[in-house]
Order: C-alpha cells, then structure tokens, then sequence
C-alpha cells in the first residue's frame, strides 16, 4: 500500500477532487464530486463524502489529504458548536469560514488541506467563501476548487449569472461537477449537491450515470 | 470527554525520549537491524442483512520470511465490535488494545454499551495526532443500537465507509472479489462465503498473505470467531520431531545441598473476618 503514495505530495488518501459553490437568489448550492484517492493512480474510495455539514445551516467542502481535511472539520464542528451555544444564535457563515480559516493558517505548515464553505444566516443571508490551502479567507458569489476546477473556469465565467432561480443553478452546478469529473482523473464518482435557503437543507445525489452527456461522451 | 479516555493525553509534538537509546541499539546490530513484523495481509469486511462479517488470513512476515502462521488479525474491540488491522502487527496490535481498554472504562463510566462510531473517532484522533507514523490500516465492524457498521481507518488518519472494505497488501484481490460479488441485504451464507473467497483471492495473489482464514460473524445476538474458519490446504510435513522424550539427556551426577535456614522473626497477624 505504501508504494501507492509516493508519487503524489499527498501523503496517504488525497480527496483530488471537484468542489463547488454558487449563490443564487434566495440560497446557496454546494456541492462536490466522490472519489478519493492514492497517488493519483488508484481510487481508494468510489463515494466519500466531502460536503460536511458544520451546523444547521452552513457545509463546507473538503479538498487535499483527506486525514487533515476531516481533522479540520471534526476540530471546526466542535468550535462552531461550542460558539454557536455560548452567543445563544445560530452561527453566521463568517464565522464558521473564519475558524476553518484559522485552523489552516495557523498549522499551514502541517496541513494539506483548502476548504469552500457555503451556508444561510439571518445577518447576510446566502454566502460563500473559499478557505485556501495557505489560510486565505475570500467572500465570493461564486467559487470552484480542488483539481478538476482547472478545467470548468471557463464553463464557470461563462455561465454563471447572479440572482438565478434554484433550478437555474441546481444545472449549472451539476454541468459543471460533470464536466470537471469527465477531464480531471482524480475527479469522479457521483455528485453530492446541497441546496441551503432559509427554510432548510436538501440533498441532491446525481449517480454518476445519470450525469448530463456532453457532445462527445 | 472524562467518560472515555482516562489516559492524559500527551504532550504536542514529537516525543524523542528513546533517541538517544535507539541510537545506541543501532550500533549493536552492526547495520542489520531487525525488520518490524508486518502483517502484508488481506483482510476484508462484509455487511450483510443480519449484521457484520470480517475476515483475515493469518500470515505474519518479517521482510522475506514468515514470521508467523497463525497470527490472529481480528481483534476485539467492544463485546459488538471487532477489529481487522493490517500493517505493522505491533502498532494494530497495541492500536486496539489501547482502544478496547478505553471503551471498556467508558462503558463501566457511562452504562452505555459503546458505538463503533466512538471507537473510529478514538482511533482517527490518535492516528492522526501521529501523523502516519503509527502504521496501522484498520477495518472496524460491528452491530450497535444504530444498526450494522463498516469503517476504514487508515494511517493518516482518513475515515471512511462502505458496505464493503479489503485492505492490506493483498486489498485488490478481495476488492476484485468483493465489487463482483457484493449484494445488499445478504444472507448469513452468501455472505460468509464471499468473505472466504475473498481473503482466499488474496491468499493466492498476494505474497504477504497466506495459510489460514479467520473469520469473525457479528449480529445482535452475539459473535462468532471462527479460527480457522478455513484451513490451508498446504501444510508442510515435518521431516523430523523436535520434541524431546524425558530421559534423551544423560544425568550424569547429582548433588543435593540442604539449605540451613534460621528464623529469626514471626509475627502473627489476626485476620478480621466477619
């Protein structure tokens, strides 16, 4: 097994993946492809999770060593919660960005591991914010990660629009997992897609059969 | 968090007490070292409609040599909770030692039977916290309140779950195995057999695994721990008897020397029994 890991930065399983979020009018999507792997050749698990669900109301989404990513949001989930009970409210998607954000920069030496967390509060309502490998925080509409984003940039810039309907951008989403996963090898599997808005959460799985069909597939 | 873990939890970073001792033993072994014991294994887990099925062979190698035959892979974790380790037999081993200690004085604390999610929590903090060093690739299985439960944990620290597992150096042969013929909802038969299919697949693929299959059946009424489930059907006839009749070896003298021994105190002390 060791044989397997050498080649990759990574050391044991990679999540080399496809993540995504995108805000539309009145929510947010996440969402993220299922397959992990060991040194870029062999699928070590067909449907791992990578969207976590952090509280009620806000997920967040795991790239790099798949170890350090689930340490990260299993440390994240306690103080979030622990947060969440001492100011009595629900808590906002700052500050659940902010601690994963401070669990990566402060252990950036240790740590292979980027996040996207994407979530609903009653203070600004739908948002997202990309957590990077080195600890950077950003609040963007729209953001994609891990190593299948390099090839759905342009499919992104082109075909996201702000204010779409929840439809509008449960396509867009699941277009852009499919054609992530259809050029990055260590992308793949199914895709997991969750839609947040005020009044709750819903979970969208795409098998990977059922994914949409591009011109030469 | 008082519940489970009595142990105190270690200082951060590395601990380099035994460096200066290594350093030294190193010197003596004239840059042969022994090699620690590996267990290059197949084991694999299954779950079926009635709970969980694990299964190990029962090769242990010391680089090219078979260090031993019939070591035991499945370890026990909790009453309903047992535990398949491939890697380095010390570190499986004292892995899930350490693991059913903590467990069986979480039970006695709390009165709850345990959950095979605690155990793969307890087992991912620790694994991870030593950062891969700790060499231990584990399939955990067991039936709790919340149903039947597989999990991987592997050295990093990196969880996962799946209706069913292989892993060791022989992890692709049973996988090979276990993709074709994994069902949901098997029967106890069905299911046992593709376990010993599998672990057989890596048996003969794989040259870390060998002799034996062991096999652990886990329900809600109890445990069965077949061992050996399946013999090898290869078994070396030995040329010559190693064990020694009384008598090979001639007495030739024999002295007796009494001890002279003085008492020099006694006291007598009343037990109170009531």
């Amino acid at each position: 097994m060791e044989k397997r890991c050498l080649d990759s930065g990574v050391k044991g399983v990679s999540t080399g993946t496809t993540i995504l979020a995108a805000i539309f009018d009145g929510g947010v999507v996440i969402g993220s492809d299922s397959r992990a792997s060991m040194g870029g050749e062999y699928v070590s698990s067909k449907t791992i999770n990578k969207v976590i669900q952090v509280h009620d109301r806000i997920f967040c989404c795991m790239a790099g060593s798949l170890a350090d990513a689930q340490a990260v949001t299993k440390a994240a989930k306690f103080h979030l919660s622990l947060h969440s009970i001492q100011m009595e409210t629900p808590p906002l998607v700052i500050s659940a960005a902010s601690v994963l954000k401070d669990l990566c920069y402060k252990n950036k030496e240790e740590l292979q591991a980027g996040f996207i967390t994407a979530g609903w509060d009653t203070k600004k309502g739908p948002q997202v914010y990309v957590v990077s490998l080195g600890g950077m925080l950003h609040s963007q509409p729209v953001t994609i990660g891990g190593s299948g984003s390099t090839y759905i940039y342009g499919y992104v810039d082109a075909k996201y629009k702000p204010k779409m309907s929840r439809e509008e951008c449960l396509q867009f989403a699941t277009n852009a997992l499919a054609l992530a996963m259809g050029r990055d090898n260590v992308s793949g599997g199914v895709a997991h897609l969750v839609v947040i808005t005020e009044t709750g959460v819903e979970h969208v799985v795409v098998p990977g059969n059922k994914l949409p069909k591009f011109h030469d597939e | 968090m008082a519940l489970s873990n009595l142990l105190e939890i270690p200082a951060a970073g590395f601990n380099f007490d035994n460096a200066t001792r290594n350093a030294a033993l190193e010197g003596l072994f004239e840059g042969q070292k022994p090699k620690p014991m590996k267990t290059g294994t197949t084991i694999a887990g299954v779950v079926f409609k009635d709970g969980v099925i694990l299964g190990a062979d029962t090769r242990a190698t010391s680089g090219e040599v078979v260090a031993d035959k019939m070591c035991d892979k499945i370890h026990y974790i909790a009453p309903n909770i047992y535990c398949c380790g491939a890697g380095t037999a010390a570190d499986t081993g004292k892995t899930t030692d350490l693991v059913a200690s903590n467990l069986a004085i979480f039970s006695l604390n709390s009165g709850r039977n345990p959950r095979i999610i605690m155990a793969v929590n307890i087992l991912q903090d620790m694994l991870y916290r030593y950062r891969g060093q700790i060499g231990a690739n584990l399939i955990l299985g067991g039936v709790d309140c919340t149903g039947n439960h597989l999990y991987t944990v592997g050295p990093y620290g990196s969880v996962n779950t799946m209706p069913y597992l292989s892993m060791g150096s022989g992890d692709l042969a049973a996988l090979g195995i276990l993709e074709d013929g994994f069902k949901p909802n098997l029967e106890l038969e069905e299911a046992k057999q593709l376990v010993r299919v599998a672990i057989h697949a890596g048996i003969m693929n794989d040259l870390g695994s060998g002799h034996n299959i062991d096999i652990c059946v886990i329900t809600r009424q109890g445990v069965d721990h077949n061992r050996p489930y399946q013999e090898s059907e290869y078994k070396d006839n030995r040329k010559v008897n190693y064990r020694y009749r009384p008598g090979t070896t001639t007495i030739l003298t024999e002295k007796v020397v009494p001890l002279k021994l003085e008492l020099v105190q006694e006291t007598v002390q009343q037990m109170e029994t009531a």
